[in-house]
């Protein structure tokens, strides 16, 4: 009997079932884990797309039309000392990324059921109804601009770990335009009248949504990755999706009987929170670089000044809908200070600058009867 | 009688079509007024007409579909090891995954990279949610894999190769050939490399040898994690293959494109096939312990799959759009896969050079002999002494094989494909910018030569991709000593001498090889060497090379 227990475990191929050099090797160790023990995003993430610097032997072995190879440093004009270095701060991998994205479209799924089922919609204020059929149906083409912009953007980091960040954030931007154009047509069934194809009417023509749509079409236009992902990420987030989204939908909407439309909304604030602090982490890594920091800051200077006061217009063309609920329960001067004051954050975590950003004077609007 | 209530019927409410949602998501997009798009990835191609989506999915319902297979996953995994998997795992089998699991991350994340510019080119937006379901899944197959080797790592008897898998996926002279392979799908013209290679021929294709017929031989040696990962992402690939078919018939549309179809449907079959067969042929046929005469080889599992399933169903129906199909490709493929050995030669080749490998590959023996002859008949006449001699020598201390006296030619590398030219007779070469290339068949030859160039049949093709690099492993390490290059590449244990690969199953120290075992040999270039020949000698070289070599027992 016993030598038949020796005869199996001689067959076992299973971990410490004989001790030979190696056998104790249980951990990846050609990297460098940013914390004291490599993480699991880290194990599933990093050096999966390799490169001549790591380990690449043969260097890439294919290259475009014009010679440029497989990926290049030079699709963006930021500069790394060590691309390799960044790890995103939401560590997100496959199986976090589907638990995190269907738990949020269980939650919109149950609180739409829900509030159709109790006849929630047929209760909207009138005014609010139109409100939703034309900004909030205009709002859901910028969210799907940005993510066919990050769609685009995901194809040109030079590691793993930057293009899974932007390919998680487009994913999160093209669920968000999803979520918002089923909500809206759902509650199209209920609502007598509700034209579900104002929303890009509004998108296209409404002077209102025009900077918002110059913003996202100039996010989709650069042609360096990087500069799309600051577009998106540190200034049309702050002054215009959040400024919308908590600013406006989800303090106003209670007030006019409407339970529903916060809640769809507000889990675009949460992606958000991860998809900042992976771009503040990629920002401020590229600033604080040894050889590179000040180049880097002043470009990042140079974007914002580029865009940003096609941003801040964008937010202060929004105003008028801040007037137009029956009862006013948000004041859009108060909206865009936070909005203003959430980029002065931004910008200095980064370390763009530090300075106050102008503040300007706001015309309090007339109530819309 | 009353219909009896169910609480679906309580609780449903009218919802909103599958049409109407698809038409609303679809009519997301807009041409921009203000700021045009940033270039997409070049292509010669062109495409005006906008593809349809064929599945109609929207990602409302696929983020909860895909969290339910991901859990069906992870907990078989968890199942497996309460069921102690390993103890009964075949050792042979699970080695061959050290290369595998190496390659295939990298080509599925550059699919995910590759949804950029398909999504960028298709006219109008209708394929886009498909494209984004796919980038999504691409990154979930990377990081799924990466997950499954870390598993691995972490409860087989022998990590070594694992724990160094990316950086070995980097260096190594086989896996080269998966860096091509993954490459291919993001390099070069949009169209060519993100559509017509990597989904009309490589999901449409080949995944089902890659994902289908390996699980089915990790089943039989006894590992239910492979078959529970690989075909949960096969389930992903009806998509992809929806979504490369609906782009593939807006392309056909234009006329103008059909030269360029031509061309890329046969680099793309050709190149899967150099690629795949050899690696999953090898694994699927070599690193099997189990010998079952009723499973089918690997040979019959391409004529169901590759050629009655994609090639009579898929490819032929092509013609009918005028869109010529390299029919005697695929009878050639298949011919050297039933008739010239192309697997076979392939896993020779490999154990040839077992020594610069991260995994161990140990000798078939009797009962193996036993069914490839019956698969192959006359299989053992042309490899039966070769393996008898990789057994003889696999002991520490024996003459290494690929050095031994058996008459074993060690081959050239295929400038296209970057297998190794194995099928003799089909050895080729020619001059491209003057310089001395080889080949592993004419379709490589016009591939290189023909395919990959800035113009074809007198058409401008500034888009095609170019092959680059130091192609050749063989060169990189030309001149170098054995023990250097396996040092260099970190193809050694923790101990600092052992090395992780070892001809045999052994996991007892005194059976392991060493680098003093393996000092003393130097790599040479097979192409340096022939390009140094005079023109004489050249011809002659390759006349002798196409002859083959005939394996005496030592």
């Amino acid at each position: 009997m016993s030598g038949r227990v020796m005869e199996q475990e001689q067959r076992s191929a299973a971990a410490r079932a004989k001790t030979f050099p190696g056998s104790d090797s249980r951990a990846y160790n050609y990297f460098e884990p940013k914390g004291r023990r490599a993480t699991h995003y880290e194990d599933v993430t990093v050096d999966v797309q390799p490169d001549p610097e790591r380990y690449l032997l043969q260097n890439w072995i294919m290259s475009f039309g014009d010679g440029t190879p497989t990926y290049s440093k030079e699709w963006t004009a930021l500069k790394s000392s060590d691309w390799h270095l960044y790890r995103a701060p939401d560590q997100e991998w496959e199986r976090t990324h589907y638990q995190r994205q269907s738990t949020i479209c269980g939650m919109i799924k149950n609180v739409t059921d829900n509030a159709r089922r109790a006849g929630a919609p047929r209760r909207f204020d009138k005014a609010w109804v139109k409100i939703l059929q034309d900004h909030l149906g205009a709002f859901k083409h910028a969210e799907y601009g940005l993510g066919t912009a990050l769609m685009r953007a995901q194809r040109y980091g030079y590691t793993q770990m930057v293009n899974n960040a932007i390919l998680t954030n487009s994913s999160y931007k093209l669920r968000l335009a999803q979520d918002l154009t089923l909500y809206l047509g759902e509650i199209a069934l209920d609502i007598e009248g509700f034209d579900v194809d104002a929303g890009k009417r509004n998108w296209l023509e409404n002077p209102i949504w025009q900077k918002a749509r110059e913003l996202v079409e100039s996010a989709r236009g650069a042609e360096d990755f990087l500069e799309q992902y600051f577009i998106v990420n540190v200034l049309f987030e702050p002054l215009v999706g959040e400024l919308f989204r908590s600013g406006f939908v989800m303090q106003v909407a209670a007030t006019q009987n409407d339970y529903s439309s916060p809640a769809v909304i507000s889990a675009a604030e949460a992606d958000y929170e991860r998809n900042l602090a992976n771009t503040v982490e990629l920002f401020a890594t590229l600033v604080r670089d040894p050889a590179h920091g000040e180049d880097n800051r002043r470009l990042l200077q140079d974007w914002f000044d580029k865009y940003s006061p096609i941003a801040t217009q964008a937010a202060l063309d929004l105003q008028p809908i801040w007037s137009q609920p029956q009862v006013k329960s948000a004041q859009f001067a108060e909206s865009y200070a936070s909005a203003i004051n959430r980029l002065q954050a931004i910008v200095s975590e980064i370390g763009v600058f530090s300075t106050q950003i102008p503040m300007p004077e706001l015309q309090v609007a007339e109530p819309v009867e | 009688m009353t219909e009896a209530l169910t609480l679906n019927k309580i609780t449903s409410q009218k919802g909103i079509s599958i049409g109407e949602a698809t038409r609303l998501i679809a009519d997301l997009g807009w041409t921009p007024s203000y700021v045009q798009d940033a270039m997409a990835i070049p292509t010669d191609y062109k495409i005006s007409k906008p593809p349809r989506d064929p599945m109609k999915q929207v990602l409302r319902s696929y983020f909860p579909m895909q969290e339910e297979k991901d859990n069906r996953v992870y907990g078989a995994l968890d199942a497996a090891l309460r069921g102690d998997m390993f103890r009964n795992v075949e050792p042979r089998w699970i080695e061959w995954m050290k290369l595998f699991l190496a390659i295939i991350p990298f080509p599925e994340i550059s699919a995910a990279r590759a949804m950029a510019p398909l999504g960028q080119l298709a006219p109008g937006d209708h394929l886009r949610t498909g494209f984004t379901m796919q980038m999504v899944d691409e990154f979930r197959h990377s990081t799924i894999q990466m997950n499954l080797k870390k598993w691995y790592m972490e409860n087989y008897i022998d990590p070594a190769g694992f724990d160094i898998t990316e950086k070995a996926f980097g260096k190594c002279a086989a896996t080269t050939i998966g860096r091509q392979f993954g490459e291919a799908f993001l390099t070069g013209d949009a169209i060519t490399a993100s559509n017509i290679y990597l989904q009309v021929a490589a999901e449409t294709a080949f995944t089902n040898t890659l994902f289908v017929a390996m699980p089915s031989e990790a089943a039989r040696n006894g590992d239910y994690a492979l078959p529970t990962v690989f075909l949960s992402v096969q389930s992903d690939e009806s998509r992809h293959i929806g979504n490369g078919h609906s782009m593939l018939m807006s392309v056909l549309k234009e006329p103008d494109n059909h030269l360029l179809l031509e061309r890329d449907i046969r680099y793309s079959f050709w190149q899967n096939h150099m690629f795949v067969d050899a690696m999953i042929g090898t694994i699927i046929e070599y690193g099997t312990k189990n010998r079952d005469k009723n499973k089918e080889s690997y040979a019959e599992l391409w004529h169901r799959w590759i050629f009655e399933d994609y090639y009579r169903t898929y490819m032929l129906p092509l013609e009918k759009y005028g869109i010529k199909i390299h029919h005697d490709d695929v009878h050639e493929a298949f011919d050297s896969i039933v008739k010239k050995g192309y697997v076979h030669k392939v896993a020779q080749s490999i154990s040839a050079g077992w020594w610069a490998n991260f995994w161990r590959i140990e000798a078939q023996t009797e009962r193996d002999f036993e069914w490839f002859e019956a698969k192959y008949p006359g299989w053992y006449d042309e490899f039966g002494a070769w393996w008898e001699n990789y057994e003889k020598l696999s002991k520490p201390g024996s003459e290494i094989i690929t050095f031994a006296d058996t008459g074993y030619v060690f081959p050239h590398r295929c400038w296209s494909s970057l297998v190794p030219c194995v099928v003799r007779e089909d050895f080729c070469v020619d001059e491209v910018d003057g310089e001395l290339f080889t080949y592993a068949s004419e379709v490589d030859r016009w591939t290189h030569k023909e395919a990959f160039a800035a113009e074809y049949q007198g058409r401008p093709t500034p888009a095609m991709g170019r092959f680059s690099g130091r192609r050749q492993w063989e060169e990189v390490y030309d001149g170098w000593d054995l023990a250097d290059a396996i040092v260099d590449m970190g193809f050694v244990r923790p101990d600092g001498k052992t090395l992780i690969a070892q001809p045999h199953m052994s996991f007892e120290e005194k059976d392991m090889w060493t680098l003093d075992h393996v000092r003393g040999h130097p790599i040479r270039s097979p192409l340096l060497a022939l390009r140094e020949l005079k023109p004489e000698a050249r011809a002659k070289h390759v006349e002798d090379y196409r002859k083959g070599f005939k394996i005496r027992r030592i």
